[in-house]
């Protein structure tokens, strides 16, 4: 072995970028909303998380071990980034037994039964929350009421935006500074539009990911909600409402532009993006959910692969 | 309530039923039975050792064909060749068993290396790069393509040798490895009797010093193998020997004349006389692993 | 705003040690091996045999077919043998073994200093002049370059572009080049222009050589129609569909010649060579090539006859390192590692970097994650990652409606994936196989 020359094709150097740095540079962009959550929700922010977190590379952990026979990863921060963005969509009372079967959903189908990192077709952090919701729906929309910090499991409820917004209680809205901050109820991530732009700044900064997707799901549903509220402004909210409410901001920016369940070509990205806005619009004012943010990137998560196909980068001399 | 469910239901699964009834009918794809039942037969690898797409492919050629000249199914062989000419009243046309032969034995101890391969393990991408791991840019690289090509699990690599070792029992002569070889070590040649066979292991065009440098194992051209055979089964070209196995009558007496040992015989009984056997250890060592592998 | 490709591109670590070098001549060894192929195309036939005298500049193989090249001596002394040489690629190829006597040159070589600046040639006879000299690209792509002089039938030359943005890291070879040489650069871009009848030229330098910037828009006061453009630094800037992109904003189209976007694109180092052919009538048997690497000890740029093995550079700038895991000739990112320093340096050799151990090894390789980076960078507007997939699955069809063939090889892709994957090393496989497909479909 000794003195023997390395002969391999070129490239001969290597960036130095890694799957690692990309997940805990999204984990970093994360950590302004999950100051916020801990600001309004305290105790209870803080027990979810650390339960998903740890249930999440848990099941990574035991799956890779000893049902698929290889190298566990955990290392890699997949599976952290996946607990942080399951907890960033659920109420911060939830019970920790729920946690964790909304993380072996999140992890064990939504991940592993694809075959791991990068083969999955789904979000697996939203298939975990949209498992949640459908099968305890109770626990999954009555959130908390900002400001309870000590408070966990016996945390007073209240009703969130578009609760409201559904019952057609338009006056009863918090400001649209309250919201920008954060000041709302909510799944305890989601709530301040604030921490998670700053987190998005990062990205974009740090080149994780581009402007395209957050950008064209932005523009789409202010677009389409405004002019709901042009028609009706009695029955339809204004569009910064919509863009500051629910999980509008947490999955633009963290839970749409996921890598693997994204499209990769530029224009590609903004059709997914335009899909997810008009999407999330459509369940939004006449869906019989309140939320459509998970189920619109779900359903275009499973338009990706078409997407891919037929959206190829802009070529080279190319029209 | 419930009847309404049943009546609208079943109206449905009747309409449907008798859509695709009309459907099916119209666009009947009208086959020639034979194709199927010559199908039947064949092994169903879909290997594509025939030259057709699949056995799909070969049985609708075989159907169509007006007589059986070339076509061959490499892993079925006579047997089932029979089997067609008999559904389809043809003479089947008879063939050679043929076996896969891997032409390198420049193994990790005769042939050593002065580099390390660095980039995807596939022949093909390595071979496009550079003349591989060793002095000798003709042997075999190692990493396997052919193995992946084998759809009858009939070829591995040794670890000890580095080299492929073809098992014959499973072998089918279709050809895969032939053609994922991007080096072309590996030639499909006659089985010959009780799988007997002599041929020169190697294909190293270099020089013989040049040749010998590289690889303690490999063809130096030197021609002894050429002047020993007595019917001009051998011959050498380009620095490199070939026994025609048309011709060759496997009377070995090119195997002990070989200096490096770069020709091999398989399958054979042991000699009963020490003297020209003396030679080639290594030759020796390589034949057992093969014969152990065969089991 | 500086100009640059408008499609991918990257920016790795510039590593430019021997920037600031004087080009210092490396004495001729006491053997040089010539290969007869050191262009793309049809290798050369040797014209001499052995036991020949020969001197530096004395042809001694001729250009085997229209796309070829002559081959010049680079020495004085006598024809040792033709024998096959281990090329960069660890296959033998026949090459010329000449052992030095002297250094005794031809005749007809103007070994002077002075400058020439006057040509009285007619376009057809400066192209016959830079063919008999054997000058071929020396930016790496050894493509000869009368043959892009001759623009075919139909397509007319509007501007010539002189590639100097040396994109490559490490390698400073152009730039010492133009710091020393600027006046003959600029002499032989004259050249070129008079060759295919054009008016204007731009060199195209990217920002990270202001001063070699500054030096050729000084001189280039002096002569007509030729432009210094500064250029952003961008890999791979120096490749020819993107430099042509970058000057003057037109995109070849798929599989065409740069020819049909009326530009012919020469580096800077033919400029030199022609030159020197034209003017000097020195034809090409020696280039300044740069020895680099983060262990060497001397990074250097060296004036080299072809035909010294590399290992006489390698000693030149220090020796080989302890701890050297790998040799490339060229730069990191489009360069060939070597199996071994034995190797001679011919017409294409514009570096030589030795890579430390830890530097040479790759990182095992991990699931794609669709992270689409290798897309952003690609500069020619493919999706590595779906082409690579595409040539384990050998789907050719697929390939080839997804531009596989239009792949320059740039590596941008395989230094950017975060999942260390060996995307070029499939791309570059798939892209054989369907220009093969290709071609046997036209045939």
């Amino acid at each position: 072995m000794e003195n023997k020359l390395y002969v391999s094709p070129s490239p001969h150097i290597h960036g130095g970028d890694s799957i690692s740095k990309n997940m805990y540079g999204v984990l970093i962009a994360l950590v302004p909303a999950f100051l916020v959550s801990l600001y309004f929700f305290g105790l209870g922010a803080l027990i979810v998380t650390a339960a998903a977190v740890f249930f999440c590379v848990l099941f990574e952990y035991l799956i890779q071990k000893f049902l698929m026979k290889k190298e566990p990863t955990i290392c890699d921060g997949s599976a952290i980034l996946t607990g942080v963005l399951l907890t960033f969509n659920v109420p911060s009372n939830l019970p920790i037994w729920i946690i964790a079967i909304g993380s072996l959903a999140a992890i064990g189908i939504g991940k592993m039964s694809f075959g791991g990192l990068g083969n999955n077709i789904f979000n697996p952090a939203l298939t975990g929350r949209i498992f949640l919701l459908i099968s305890f729906p109770a626990q999954m929309t009555t959130w908390p009421e900002v400001g309870q910090l000590t408070a966990y499991a016996d945390a007073t409820t209240g009703a969130t935006v578009l609760t409201l917004m559904k019952e057609g209680a338009l006056d009863k809205m918090p400001t649209l500074c309250d919201m920008f901050l954060g000041k709302m109820g909510g799944s305890l991530g989601e709530v301040s539009a604030l921490a998670l732009l700053l987190g998005m700044v990062y990205m974009f900064w740090k080149k994780i990911i581009t402007w395209h997707i957050p950008v064209s799901i932005f523009a789409t549903v202010f677009v389409f909600a405004g002019i709901m509220h042009l028609i009706n402004p009695t029955v339809y909210a204004s569009p910064f409402v919509h863009l500051l409410s629910g999980g509008m901001m947490l999955g633009a920016i963290f839970m749409a532009t996921d890598y693997v369940t994204s499209p990769m070509s530029k224009n590609g990205m903004i059709v997914y993006g335009i899909g997810i806005g008009i999407l999330t619009t459509v369940i939004r004012l006449f869906g019989s959910y309140p939320e459509g943010m998970s189920f619109a990137i779900f359903i275009m998560n499973g338009v990706t692969p078409l997407i891919n196909s037929y959206m190829k980068p802009k070529h080279f001399g190319g029209k | 309530m419930i009847l309404i469910a049943v009546i609208s239901l079943g109206a449905i699964g009747a309409i449907g039923a008798v859509l695709l009834y009309a459907a099916s009918k119209k666009f009947e794809v009208i086959e020639d039975p034979r194709i199927a039942q010559v199908q039947e037969v064949l092994p169903g690898a879909n290997c594509g050792g025939c030259g057709y797409p699949g056995c799909g492919g070969f049985a609708s050629a075989c159907v169509k064909a007006s007589s059986l000249d070339g076509m061959l199914c490499p892993v079925g062989g006579s047997p089932v060749m029979g089997q067609i000419a008999s559904i389809l009243g043809m003479e089947a046309a008879s063939a050679e068993p043929m076996v896969a032969v891997v032409r390198c034995n420049g193994t990790c101890a005769a042939r050593p290396r002065n580099n390390q391969y660095d980039g995807v393990k596939s022949c093909a991408i390595a071979s496009t790069l550079y003349g591989g791991e060793t002095g000798c840019s003709f042997g075999c690289l190692g990493y396997g393509d052919c193995v992946a090509a084998c759809n009858f699990d009939a070829i591995h690599i040794n670890p000890e040798t580095g080299l492929v070792e073809v098992d014959e029992e499973k072998c089918t002569s279709c050809g895969a490895c032939v053609k994922a070889c991007p080096k072309n070590v590996i030639e499909l040649r006659k089985k010959g009797p009780k799988s007997r066979r002599v041929f020169v292991s190697c294909i190293n065009k270099d020089k013989g010093a040049i040749a010998r440098k590289a690889c303690a194992n490999a063809c130096i051209g030197c021609g002894k193998c050429a002047k020993e055979c007595a019917f001009e089964a051998i011959t050498v070209e380009n620095n490199v020997a070939y026994i025609d196995f048309t011709k060759c009558r496997l009377c070995r007496k090119c195997v002990a004349a070989c200096p490096t040992g770069a020709i091999h015989e398989l399958n054979f009984p042991p000699r009963k006389e020490a003297a020209p056997a003396a030679a080639k250890p290594e030759a020796a060592k390589v034949e057992t692993k093969e014969e152990t592998n065969q089991k | 705003m500086l100009r640059t490709f408008r499609i991918g591109g990257i920016h790795p670590p510039e590593n430019k040690l021997s920037a600031g070098k004087k080009i210092t001549a490396l004495a001729t060894p006491k053997q040089v091996i010539i290969p007869l192929s050191q262009h793309i195309g049809a290798p050369a036939q040797a014209v001499v045999k052995k036991g020949d005298l020969v001197k530096v500049g004395t042809l001694i193989a001729k250009a085997g077919g229209f796309v070829s090249a002559n081959i010049h001596s680079s020495v004085s002394g006598k024809v040792n043998k033709i024998d096959n040489a281990l090329d960069s690629s660890g296959y033998k190829r026949p090459a010329i073994y000449i052992d030095v006597e002297g250094d005794e040159w031809e005749e007809t070589i103007d070994r002077s200093e002075t400058l020439v600046k006057d040509c009285t040639l007619s376009s057809k006879e400066i192209v016959d002049k830079i063919a008999a000299a054997g000058i071929v690209g020396l930016g790496g792509a050894t493509f000869p370059t009368q043959v892009k002089l001759m623009p075919p039938p139909g397509c007319k030359a509007e501007i010539i572009i002189i590639n100097a943005v040396e994109c490559e890291p490490y390698l400073t070879s152009d730039h010492s080049l133009m710091m020393e040489k600027g006046e003959e650069i600029l002499v032989g871009v004259s050249l070129l222009m008079k060759a295919v009848n054009v008016n204007k030229a731009v060199i195209g330098i990217e920002n990270n050589k202001p001063d070699a910037i500054a030096h050729l828009t000084k001189l280039a006061a002096g002569y007509t129609g030729i432009e210094i453009m500064p250029l952003k630094v961008q890999y791979p800037q120096g490749g020819e569909k993107q430099l042509i992109d970058a000057v003057i904003r037109r995109q070849v189209k798929s599989g065409a010649l740069p020819i049909s976007a009326g530009a012919v694109v020469q580096n800077v180092g033919t400029a030199y060579a022609v030159y020197e052919a034209v003017q000097k009538n020195k034809p090409l048997f020696e280039r300044v090539v740069t020895v680099t690497g983060k262990a060497v000890a001397n990074p250097s740029n060296f004036l080299v006859r072809m035909g010294t093995p590399i290992t006489n550079l390698i000693e030149a700038a220090g020796g080989i390192p302890e701890n050297t895991g790998k040799i490339i000739g060229g730069g990191p990112m489009m360069g060939k590692a070597l199996v071994s320093s034995d190797i001679p340096v011919t017409k294409g050799s514009s570096g030589v970097l030795l890579l430390t151990k830890e530097e040479s090894v790759r990182k095992p390789m991990q699931d794609c994650i669709r992270c689409a980076k290798c897309v952003n960078v690609c500069p020619m507007g493919l999706n590595p990652a779906f082409l690579m997939k595409y040539t384990i699955y050998k789907d050719w069809d697929l390939a080839e409606a997804n531009y596989i063939q239009d792949c320059i090889e740039c590596g941008s892709c395989s230094y950017t994936c975060p999942a260390n994957r060996p995307l070029l090393d499939y791309i570059r496989s798939g892209k054989g196989k369907v220009m093969g497909i290709i071609r046997s479909r036209k045939s």
